[in-house]
C-alpha cells in the first residue's frame, strides 16, 4: 500500500515537472504557429509547385539540365544553358564577395580588437552606420559615385587618367563593389566579437615563450580567430547567394543572379519554373549552412547580425 | 557594530520594533529522491531527515553530494522524483515556490539589480499586499536589524559584498518566513568577514527563533554555526549529529576525513575487551581504540585518531595509552602549531599537531621519536 | 657566477623597456600599415553613405558634383508629393505594427527556448531563425503565391504580417542573448519571495532584459522599414512602401528627390544609433547607480 502510494506520488511529481516544461513550450506556440502560417506553409506550398505546376512531373527542372534552354530569357549574350550559367555567375559572385570581405574585414576587426574598448566602440560606429542604412540608399550612393557623370569619373577625367568617362556602372565590378559594401559589416562584426574574446594573456604567454609578433599571430591569434572567420564567411556567403537589390541596380545585362532570374520567371508567370529555381537555390544554401555548422561547428551565427 | 548591538539601539529608539522570522517551523524530509535524465543521475538518494522547529541545521558535504539539490527541493525550485517534504506537518513537495513562505539567501545573493535596497526588501511585502506604512516600517526595522540603517536608497552595486549579504538576509527575513534557507551565503566573502558574519548569523538565529537550513561545504563554518549537522555524500546522509558528536564520534571514514583532519591506520581486529578493540597494525603492533561500529574479530578495520590528540611520548604518562615508534618526515610551522608527519614501522604515516609554547622541545626531520595517544581518542570506523 | 646573474636581469629589463616604449611612441611598420588599411576600409564603408548628403541640397536637376548651387527644392519635393509622403507614412505604420507583433511573439518564444528543457527545442529554434538563412526571394514568392490565392495582395496589414515573419528571428536572437546572460537565480529569488510566474516576469525578468527587448524591437522595425523584396511582390498598388517607391524612382528616372529621402533616412539611422548609445549609457548608469557620485561631483564644483 505504502509502495503504491509512493509510486503514485512519484508519477504526480513527474507530471508536475512535465507540466512546467509544457508551460515553457507553450510560450513558443504563438510564434511557431504564426511562422508556420505566414512563412512555413507559403514557402512549402511554393516549393511544391516546382513538381506540380502546371502538372505533376519534373518538367520544371528540365531547363536546368537540358543543353539548350528554350524558355525566352531577357538575358542578353548568355550562352546556353542560360540557367546553369546564372547559377555559375551567382556562385562566382558569392565566393568573390566572401573572399573580398574576409580580406578587407580581417585587418579592420584585428585593429579594432587591439584598441582600447572606448576607441574601438567609437570606430565601430563607422561600421554600424552603413549597417543600419537602407540598402536602397547605399545602392543609390554607388549609382551617384559610379555613374557616367559620377564623382569617380569626374575625378578620373579631371586628373587626365581617362580621356572620357568610363563605363563603371552596370558592370560586374559595380556589383562586387556594392555587394562588398553591404556585406562587409556582416564579416567584421562576428570577427570582432571573436577577437575581443581572445584572452590577451595567451598572447603574452606566447611572447614570453619566445615567439616574435608575427609568430604570435600565426600560431596563437590566427587559430583562435578562426571561429569568427568561419561564422563571417558562412553568413556573407549565404546572404550573397540570395542577393537581389544590389545586382539589379548596379549590374549590367550579363550580371544576372539567381534571385533576379526567379523574379523574372514569376513576372512571366512561369511559376513552376520559378519554384524549381527557388528549390535548387534553397537546397544549395541549406546544404552550405548545414555543412558549416556540422563540420566546422559554427555557433551563434546570428548574434546581433542583420540580414 | 554587530547586528545584536544594532537591534538594541533600535529597541531603545523606536516603539515599532518587531521580531522577524515569526515562530520557526519543523521540517521533515521523508525518503526524498531526485533523479535526472530518466533516472540515470541520482542527485539525492532517499534522504530522510527531521529538523526541529527553531533548529539551525547544516547540510554539509562536497560539491555534488546532493546538499544544494535538497535545499532547492525544500525551496520549491526542484520537484522530488519520489518522497515527500513536510513543513509543520504539511506536505509541500508539490506546492509552487511562491506559496511556501520560506525565506532564502542565495549564494550570489540574487539582489534585483534594477531595484534599490529598499525596493528589494519591500518586494515580498508588496506582493503580500501589506499597507504602505507597514512596508516602510518593516523595511526600516529589518535594515536596523542587519546593521544597515538608512541604506534604503542605495543600489545593490553600490554595496560591498558583506553589505549585499546583509541585504539579502534582510529581504529573506522581512516577510516573517517559517523557515530560512541559506545556500553557501558566505562563500564569496573573504575569510575575516566570513568569520564575523558566521557569528552574527548565529546570534541572529538565537534571537529570532526561525528554523534555519544552511548549506555549506566548509566544515569549519558548519561546526561554528550549527545546532546539528547532516553530512552528505553521493546523495545520502552519512551521519547526522551535533558538531561535537560528528567530530568526536565520526561514524564513517568519510565523515572523519571531511570534518577536521584525521589519521587512518589500517589493521586487523585482534580482540575486543571491555568495549575496547585491539587492532594489530602491521609493523607497529597491537593498538587499542574505542569501538565505533560493528566489527568481528579478524576483520580488516581502520582506526582513526585526530592529529591534535597525538603527543610525543615524553609528554605522556598515563597508562591507557598507545605508544609507537616513528621517524619524523617533515615539520611544518602552521602558525598556532607545528604539524609533524611521522612514518611508523609498517610504512603508514601519521600526522600530529603540537602547540608551540616555551619549553617544548623541537623535533627535527629524520629524528626517531615515540608518539602516543589516549586509548579513548582512537576509534574504529 | 655573481656578475652574469646581476647583468642578466638588467639586460632583459632594458630590452623589455625598449620594446614597450617603442610600441607606444614609434609604432612598427606593420602597425602603421594595419591602421592605414583599416582607415581606408572604414572610409570605403562610410564615404558612400554621406556622398548623397550634399547632393540633396543641390540646385541642379541632374546629378552633378560638386553641386552648382544650394537649394532645399528636393526636400520641398519630398514633403509636398503625396506619393512620397504617403509611402513614408505607410512604411512607418507597417514598421511599428511589425515591431509590436514580432516583439511580443519573439520575446515569448525566446523565454521558452532559453528556459525550456523539452525535447524538440533545438529543431524549433532552427525553424524560428530559419527566415534569416532562406534567401529573401524565396520567402517573397512563397508569400506572393499564398497572398495571390487568398487575394490579399496590396493590403498593408498583410504586408505587416509577412514582415513580422521576417522580423521574429531578430527579436528571438536579441532577447535570447540577453536572457542567457541573465542570472536565473533572480527569478528564483522573486518566486521565493512570493511572486507568481507572471509577477516574476513583469517585475524582475522584463525590467532586466528590457535592453534586449528594445534592441529586438528596433531590429524588427528596421527589418520592415527597409524591406523591399517581399514588398515588391505583395504591396500591389494599395500598399506602396517607401523602399518600393525608392526602387521605382531608381529604376526609372533618377530625380534628386531620392537624395533628400536618403539623407533623411541616413539622419534617422544616425539618430537611432546615437539614441541607442545614450539609452545604453544611461541604463548602465542607472543600474550601477553612479547618479549620487555625479551629484556629489557637481556639488564639489559648485
Amino acid at each position: 500500500m505504502a509502495v503504491v502510494g509512493r509510486e503514485a506520488q512519484a508519477r504526480r511529481f513527474a507530471g508536475l515537472e512535465r507540466r512546467g516544461q509544457v508551460r515553457l513550450a507553450l510560450l513558443l506556440l504563438p510564434a511557431v504557429a504564426f511562422l508556420l502560417f505566414f512563412y512555413g506553409y507559403p514557402v512549402a506550398a511554393m516549393l511544391l509547385r516546382s513538381v506540380n505546376d502546371p502538372a505533376w512531373g519534373s518538367q520544371n527542372f528540365e531547363p536546368l539540365v537540358t543543353a539548350r534552354s528554350t524558355i525566352d530569357l531577357v538575358v542578353a549574350e548568355l550562352p546556353m544553358n542560360a540557367y546553369v550559367r546564372v547559377f555559375g555567375i551567382t556562385l562566382q559572385i558569392a565566393l568573390g564577395v566572401t573572399a573580398a570581405t574576409l580580406l578587407l574585414g580581417y585587418p579592420v576587426a584585428y585593429a579594432l580588437a587591439s584598441l582600447p574598448p572606448t576607441q574601438a566602440n567609437l570606430l565601430m560606429i563607422l561600421v554600424l552606420v552603413p549597417f543600419w542604412t537602407s540598402i536602397l540608399v547605399r545602392s543609390y550612393a554607388w549609382m551617384v559615385l559610379l555613374g557616367r557623370e559620377g564623382l569617380i569619373n569626374q575625378f578620373l577625367v579631371g586628373v587626365g587618367f581617362a580621356g572620357e568617362p568610363l563605363q563603371l556602372l552596370n558592370t560586374r565590378g559595380a556589383v562586387y563593389v556594392g555587394m562588398i559594401h553591404v556585406l562587409l559589416p556582416f564579416m567584421i562584426l562576428p570577427l570582432y566579437a571573436v577577437m575581443r574574446g581572445i584572452d590577451r594573456s595567451l598572447l603574452r604567454a606566447a611572447e614570453n615563450l619566445g615567439a616574435r609578433p608575427s609568430q604570435v599571430f600565426r600560431w596563437v591569434f590566427l587559430p583562435l580567430s578562426l571561429p569568427g572567420v568561419a561564422a563571417g564567411c558562412l553568413l556573407v556567403f549565404i546572404l550573397a547567394l540570395g542577393f537581389y537589390i544590389t545586382p539589379a541596380l548596379l549590374g549590367g545585362q550579363r550580371d544576372v543572379m539567381v534571385s533576379m532570374l526567379i523574379q523574372q520567371q514569376v513576372t512571366q508567370l512561369n511559376w513552376g519554373v520559378a519554384s524549381a529555381l527557388a528549390l535548387v537555390l534553397l537546397v544549395f544554401a541549406l546544404a552550405i549552412y548545414v555543412a558549416f555548422t556540422r563540420i566546422l561547428g559554427v555557433q551563434r551565427l546570428f548574434g546581433g547580425a542583420r540580414a | 557594530m554587530t547586528m545584536t548591538a544594532a537591534t538594541k539601539t533600535t529597541s531603545e529608539r523606536t516603539a515599532s520594533e518587531r521580531t522577524f522570522g515569526a515562530v520557526g517551523a519543523a521540517v521533515r524530509f521523508d525518503g526524498v529522491e531526485k533523479r535526472y535524465g530518466g533516472g540515470a543521475v541520482v542527485a539525492v538518494d532517499g534522504v530522510s531527515l527531521d529538523i526541529a522547529a527553531g533548529e539551525f541545521l547544516t547540510l554539509l558535504g562536497p560539491s555534488g553530494s546532493g546538499k544544494t539539490t535538497s535545499l532547492m527541493m525544500l525551496a520549491g525550485f526542484e520537484t522530488p522524483s519520489a518522497g515527500e517534504i513536510y513543513v509543520d506537518g504539511e506536505a509541500i513537495a508539490a506546492v509552487p515556490p511562491y506559496k511556501r513562505n520560506i525565506g532564502m539567501v542565495f549564494q550570489s545573493y540574487a539582489l534585483f539589480p534594477h531595484m534599490t535596497v529598499g525596493e528589494n526588501i519591500a518586494f515580498p511585502l508588496k506582493l503580500r499586499k501589506r499597507a504602505k506604512a507597514e512596508v516602510a516600517r518593516s523595511t526600516k526595522d529589518v535594515l536596523d536589524l542587519v546593521g544597515l540603517p538608512g541604506y534604503e536608497g542605495r543600489y545593490p552595486r553600490q554595496l560591498s559584498g558583506g553589505q549585499q549579504q546583509r541585504v539579502a538576509l534582510a529581504r529573506a527575513l522581512v516577510f516573517d518566513p517559517r523557515v530560512l534557507l541559506m545556500d553557501e551565503p558566505l562563500g564569496a566573502l573573504d575569510k575575516q568577514l566570513r568569520e564575523r558574519l558566521q557569528l552574527e548569523i548565529k546570534a541572529l538565529h538565537e534571537q529570532l527563533g526561525v528554523t534555519i537550513v544552511y548549506v555549506t561545504h566548509d566544515q569549519q563554518e558548519a561546526l561554528v554555526m550549527s545546532d546539528r549537522i547532516a553530512v552528505m555524500d553521493a546523495g545520502k546522509i552519512e551521519q547526522i549529529g551535533t558538531p561535537n558528536q560528528l567530530y568526536e564520534e565520526p561514524a564513517s571514514r568519510f565523515v572523519a576525513s571531511f570534518i577536521g583532519e584525521s589519521n587512518f591506520l589500517a589493521g586487523r581486529l585482534q580482540e575486543q575487551v571491555d568495549g575496547h578493540a585491539v587492532v594489530d597494525v602491521p609493523g607497529v603492533g597491537p593498538l587499542r581504540a574505542s569501538t565505533g561500529g560493528q566489527h568481528a574479530v579478524g576483520d580488516e578495520v581502520v582506526a582513526t585518531v585526530r592529529p591534535e590528540k597525538i603527543v610525543f611520548a615524553d609528554e605522556a604518562a598515563e597508562t591507557e595509552f598507545n605508544a609507537v615508534e616513528a621517524t619524523v618526515e617533515s615539520v611544518v610551522f602552521v602558525g598556532d602549531a607545528y604539524r609533524y608527519e611521522a612514518r611508523l614501522g609498517g610504512g603508514q604515516s601519521i600526522v600530529l599537531k603540537r602547540q608551540h609554547r616555551a619549553g617544548v622541545a623541537q623535533h627535527v626531520r629524520g629524528e626517531r621519536v615515540r608518539v602516543g595517544w589516549d586509548v579513548a581518542d582512537g576509534r574504529l570506523v | 657566477m655573481s656578475a652574469p646573474s646581476i647583468a642578466g636581469p638588467t639586460t632583459t629589463e632594458r630590452v623589455a623597456g625598449r620594446r614597450v616604449s617603442g610600441r607606444r611612441q614609434r609604432p612598427s611598420v606593420g602597425r602603421v600599415l594595419l591602421l592605414t588599411a583599416t582607415g581606408l576600409v572604414l572610409a570605403y564603408l562610410v564615404f558612400p553613405v554621406f556622398v548623397v548628403v550634399p547632393l540633396s541640397f543641390s540646385s541642379a536637376r541632374y546629378l552633378q558634383f560638386p553641386p552648382p548651387g544650394w537649394s532645399l527644392q528636393w526636400y520641398q519635393n519630398y514633403l509636398s508629393r503625396e506619393a512620397w509622403t504617403s509611402a513614408t507614412w505607410l512604411s512607418v505604420q507597417i514598421g511599428l505594427a511589425t515591431a509590436v507583433l514580432a516583439t511580443v511573439l519573439g520575446t515569448a518564444a525566446a523565454l521558452g527556448l532559453v528556459r525550456g528543457r523539452f525535447r524538440g527545442r533545438e529543431a524549433l529554434n532552427a525553424f524560428i531563425v530559419s527566415p534569416l538563412i532562406v534567401p529573401g526571394i524565396i520567402v517573397a514568392i512563397g508569400i506572393y503565391f499564398f497572398y495571390a490565392r487568398i487575394q490579399i495582395i496590396g493590403s498593408p496589414l498583410a504586408l505587416a504580417l509577412a514582415h513580422t515573419a521576417l522580423a521574429i528571428p531578430f527579436v528571438v536572437i536579441n532577447v535570447s542573448a540577453t536572457l542567457e546572460g541573465f542570472d536565473e537565480k533572480l527569478e528564483w529569488a522573486a518566486m521565493n519571495l512570493g511572486a507568481n510566474r507572471w509577477q516574476t516576469f513583469r517585475l524582475v525578468t522584463l525590467p532586466i532584459i528590457r535592453p534586449g527587448v528594445f534592441a529586438g524591437a528596433l531590429f524588427a522595425f528596421i527589418t520592415s522599414f527597409d524591406e523591399l523584396i517581399v514588398a515588391l511582390f505583395v504591396s500591389g498598388s494599395g500598399a506602396v512602401t517607401l523602399p518600393r517607391r525608392m526602387w521605382e524612382s531608381l529604376r526609372q528616372e533618377i530625380d534628386p528627390t531620392i537624395a533628400a529621402v536618403s539623407t533623411v533616412l541616413i539622419a534617422a539611422s544616425v539618430l537611432v544609433l546615437a539614441g541607442a548609445e545614450v539609452l545604453r549609457i544611461r541604463g548602465e548608469r542607472l543600474r550601477t547607480g553612479r547618479v549620487p557620485d555625479e551629484a556629489a561631483a557637481r556639488g564639489a564644483v559648485e
